[in-house]
């Protein structure tokens, strides 16, 4: 008796540790295997080189600020695949009106640069009106997001490529790919992440998208205008690729419409890793943050070790796997448990 | 003649079958014999099937015994009620859509050739016996979607004969058939008959008893009330057995403080579901809705909740014709609606008590900026959930670890939160246990004595007589009466309801 008590005091104070407490743990243990591993293979530190963990997190800001989008998407029990090719889009039409003109300027001496608002604001729209395109297919007809969403990633790429028949653009002006560089991605990667955060918790928005992903239809009856509200997140979706992608092409001071190729893939296993549910009504933005920075770690963990490319993905794969069944196998076990 | 000692197709011996809370078979003891229609009545939930679950093998009891043709037989799956000769027609039709007719037919046991391929010739060959059989003209190579549902229903037959079957179930088999497509299918299950196969029957209509039963035997609340042939029995005696004594525990009765009109419906209707209702719902009054399961009942709420808009007619609330084509019209006129399916359109599972409650009031209060006041927020629902004594560890419990009916609760007091002057109510207590059922019938009782006007629809007649003030009776998507409390009672009720 006493000690089903104990247990039972044990198992409320595990329920009442935050969800991402788990994943918290992967991510630090995977740390310290690359620490170990380090000190074992290359005689250096893992961790302690600050240079290395700019690196690592600037690597996967552009991934981060997409994967703050999906997972919203995620919760409300959709998909959005159009994300990397909203990158390539964004950054094509962004780089193409932040060209610098001083080439030009001996032939048309007026000519001046644009205001570096004005690209970054069209890109931010470009994003917004995909997510707009992919939240009204979605809400109004009767298709799956999986399949708007996979028609709007051929789409997308495609005006990308058609936008320049393919050519990159390069020579953009000073002030936009100052955009990119330093740490500027990783204030705004997480800048968006705090913003998120709060709104899914704190604001009703967030309480809808929470809703509407646990049961669509109890969501209807309760009033919350469910059409409307998938519209929103979508958009939101959209505009945080656009983000991305105006930061892409600011950091490589170009645009080419191969940008952001498989980055929707990375994005949905940031938010899957950090515990968001592809069935809905699950998933939390620090989550997300948690399963982007793991996605960084195996990457710069692997070039650190200086072990082959192909083995990073290969684990990377396996890694998503496994992250969703010990997520899938710790629900039933709370759900048996109780 | 042999036929004296020939014993029954089918004999079920002091069935008894418990689910948790509920005795859903109280000892009951059939008999079935070759060649002949055993039909099955009872109102919902009064055992029907539970029981020829039993016997199709996808239950099995927790006492008593089958025995098939004298041999006791025990049943672990569908499957092997079918090797006994033994096949289902559901309800809902079990069919693949995008299959041939053929391939529903024989899925699993294909004749194929040497090659281990399908020999479809041989397969149509089969179909188009068995179909001739069943006397419908049906090709064999057609996709299932492109037929009428009465042809399906057919293949669905075709299908349980082709295991050699030598006892049918059918459960309300002609509840989407039109009149002419139920004739067809008299006249096939006549055939049957005469072929030595034996039938269960299950039914709401009491026409087709006489129609079509060589013997009807009653079931309720999980008891076998009384079998006999239709020769015997008249409608009205049919009705007393489904109804039987007045149940001992009906809730208590509150006087009618009849307001003003604040929700009325002129012929207002929904196109295939119902049509041309009528009726006026008062301010401190209940109205029930009684009626069979497919009376349109529910869909009459969706309509005036605004889930189904209406295609015909005229929805007033609080004087005011109202286009209800959202359920935000009328939620903004002070209407809410507990629907009839906790799981499917009520509960958000895997959310908090509190994320429970709150969804509905967050589009008009406890927000600011868009920001919930979670303190308000909490506050409120911490009352609303002491007022309404939900049993809950706390607001931040999952809602699915709460019992049915604390989840109601729940349910209800998400729309009480709005202070609703019309709550419409479809099957409060469903899957409720007794004391929380009690408190249920409490509280509605408590708001209506506040004022609220309540549409209440209810398969339960004691609950319908005990709490409303007057009874709305549907059947088959028509109004077909409305009895004051005093004028009711349940045989009148049933009267109307079953036609």
């Amino acid at each position: 008796m006493a000690d089903r008590s104990r247990e039972r005091r044990a198992a409320a104070r595990v329920r009442r540790l935050p969800p991402e407490a788990g994943i918290l743990l992967v991510l630090l243990g995977l740390a310290l295997a690359f620490e170990l591993l380090g000190w074992i293979l290359v005689r250096q530190s893992f961790l302690l080189n600050e240079q290395r963990l700019v690196v690592m997190i600037l690597q996967v800001s552009v991934i981060g600020i997409i994967a703050v989008g999906v997972t919203q998407v995620i919760i409300t029990g959709g998909i959005d695949l159009s994300s990397g090719s909203v990158v390539a889009l964004t950054a094509m039409v962004a780089a193409s009106l932040a060209q610098s003109s001083e080439a030009m300027r001996a032939v048309y001496p007026s000519l001046t640069d644009l205001p570096v608002i004005v690209p970054v604001m069209a890109g931010l729209a470009v994003g917004a009106a995909a997510g707009l395109v992919n939240g009204t297919l979605i809400a109004w007809t009767a298709i799956p997001p999986f399949i708007a969403t996979l028609g709007a990633m051929v789409t997308a790429r495609g005006i990308a490529k058609w936008y320049t028949r393919g050519q990159p653009i390069s020579m953009l002006t000073d002030p936009y790919a100052d955009i990119g560089s330093g740490v500027v991605p990783v204030v705004i990667f997480l800048a968006t992440a705090l913003l998120f955060h709060i709104a899914l918790r704190y604001t009703r928005y967030g309480k809808f998208t929470y809703a509407i992903g646990a049961n669509r239809e109890a969501a209807r009856v309760s009033g919350i205008r469910v059409a409307r509200h998938l519209i929103i997140v979508y958009t939101i979706a959209g505009t945080l690729s656009g983000l991305a992608g105006v930061l892409t092409s600011a950091r490589a001071v170009s645009g080419q419409a191969g940008m952001g190729l498989m980055y929707e893939l990375d994005a949905i296993a940031a938010a899957v890793i950090g515990g968001a549910s592809l069935a809905g009504g699950v998933g939390r933005i620090t989550g997300t943050v948690i399963g982007t920075l793991i996605l960084g770690v195996v990457t710069s963990g692997f070039t650190f070790l200086r072990i082959d490319a192909y083995y990073q993905e290969i684990v990377k794969g396996g890694i998503i796997v496994a992250a969703v069944i010990a997520d899938q196998y710790r629900r039933r076990h709370r759900l048996t448990g109780t | 003649m042999t036929g004296e000692l020939r014993p029954d197709l089918l004999e079920l011996r002091n069935l008894s079958k418990a689910f948790p809370g509920v005795a859903a078979l109280t000892d009951v003891s059939l008999r079935l014999r070759h060649g002949t229609v055993h039909a099955l009545i009872g109102e919902n939930g009064a055992g029907k099937s539970t029981l020829m679950k039993i016997v199709a093998g996808v239950s099995t009891p927790d006492a008593g015994e089958l025995r098939l043709e004298g041999r006791t037989l025990r049943l672990g799956s569908p499957r092997e009620a079918l090797e006994h000769g033994i096949a289902m027609i559901h309800q809902e039709l079990n069919l693949m859509p995008f299959m041939t007719v053929a391939e529903n037919i024989w899925i699993r046991r294909e004749p194929v050739n040497a090659l281990g391929l399908i020999n479809h010739r041989e397969l149509h060959r089969r179909t188009r016996a068995l179909l001739e059989r069943l006397a419908v003209e049906i090709a064999p190579e057609v996709e299932l979607r492109t037929l009428s549902i009465a042809h399906r229903q057919m293949v669905e037959i075709a299908r349980a004969l082709s295991y050699d079957s030598r006892l049918l179930i059918m459960d309300e088999p002609t509840s989407a058939l039109t009149e002419r497509d139920a004739e067809q299918l008299f006249a096939v299950i006549r055939d049957l008959k005469a072929q030595g196969t034996g039938v269960f029957y299950v039914t709401h209509r009491l026409d087709e008893l006489f129609a079509i039963a060589d013997e009807i035997s009653v079931l309720r609340d999980g008891r076998h009330v009384g079998t006999d042939s239709p020769r015997n029995l008249s409608r009205d005696d049919v009705i007393r057995m489904m109804v039987g004594r007045e149940l001992a525990a009906a809730p208590a009765h509150t006087p009618a403080q009849a307001g003003p009109v604040v929700l009325s419906a002129r012929g207002l209707g929904v196109a295939d579901e119902f049509h041309d209702v009528t009726f006026d719902l008062h301010a401190g009054e209940i109205l029930g809705v009684a009626g069979l399961v497919g009376s349109g009942r529910s869909k009459l709420a969706e309509a005036l909740f605004g889930l189904t808009p209406a295609t015909a007619g005229e929805i007033r609330i609080g004087g005011d014709a109202v286009r209800v084509d959202s359920p935000q019209a009328s939620i903004s006129r002070g209407v809410g609606f507990v629907t009839e399916d906790r799981t499917e359109t009520g509960c958000f599972r895997g959310l908090s008590v509190l994320e429970n409650l709150e969804i509905s009031v967050l589009s008009r209060d406890f927000v600011r900026w868009g920001f919930v006041r979670a303190g308000a927020v909490r506050a409120a629902c911490g009352s609303m959930v002491g007022a309404l004594r939900v049993k809950t560890p706390g607001l931040d419990e999952r809602i699915e670890n709460l019992s049915g009916g604390n989840q109601q609760k729940v349910l209800l007091g998400r729309w009480l939160l709005t202070a609703p002057k019309i709550l419409i109510l479809d099957e409060p207590t469903r899957g409720v246990d007794v004391g929380a059922k009690a408190e249920i019938h409490q509280l509605i009782a408590r708001l209506v004595a506040d004022g609220t006007a309540v549409l209440m629809i209810s398969s339960e007649l004691p609950e319908i007589l005990g709490l409303s003030h007057r009874i709305m009776v549907m059947h088959e998507g028509r109004v077909t009466g409305i009895l004051a409390r005093e004028a009711a009672d349940q045989v009148k009720i049933m009267e109307l309801a079953a036609r």
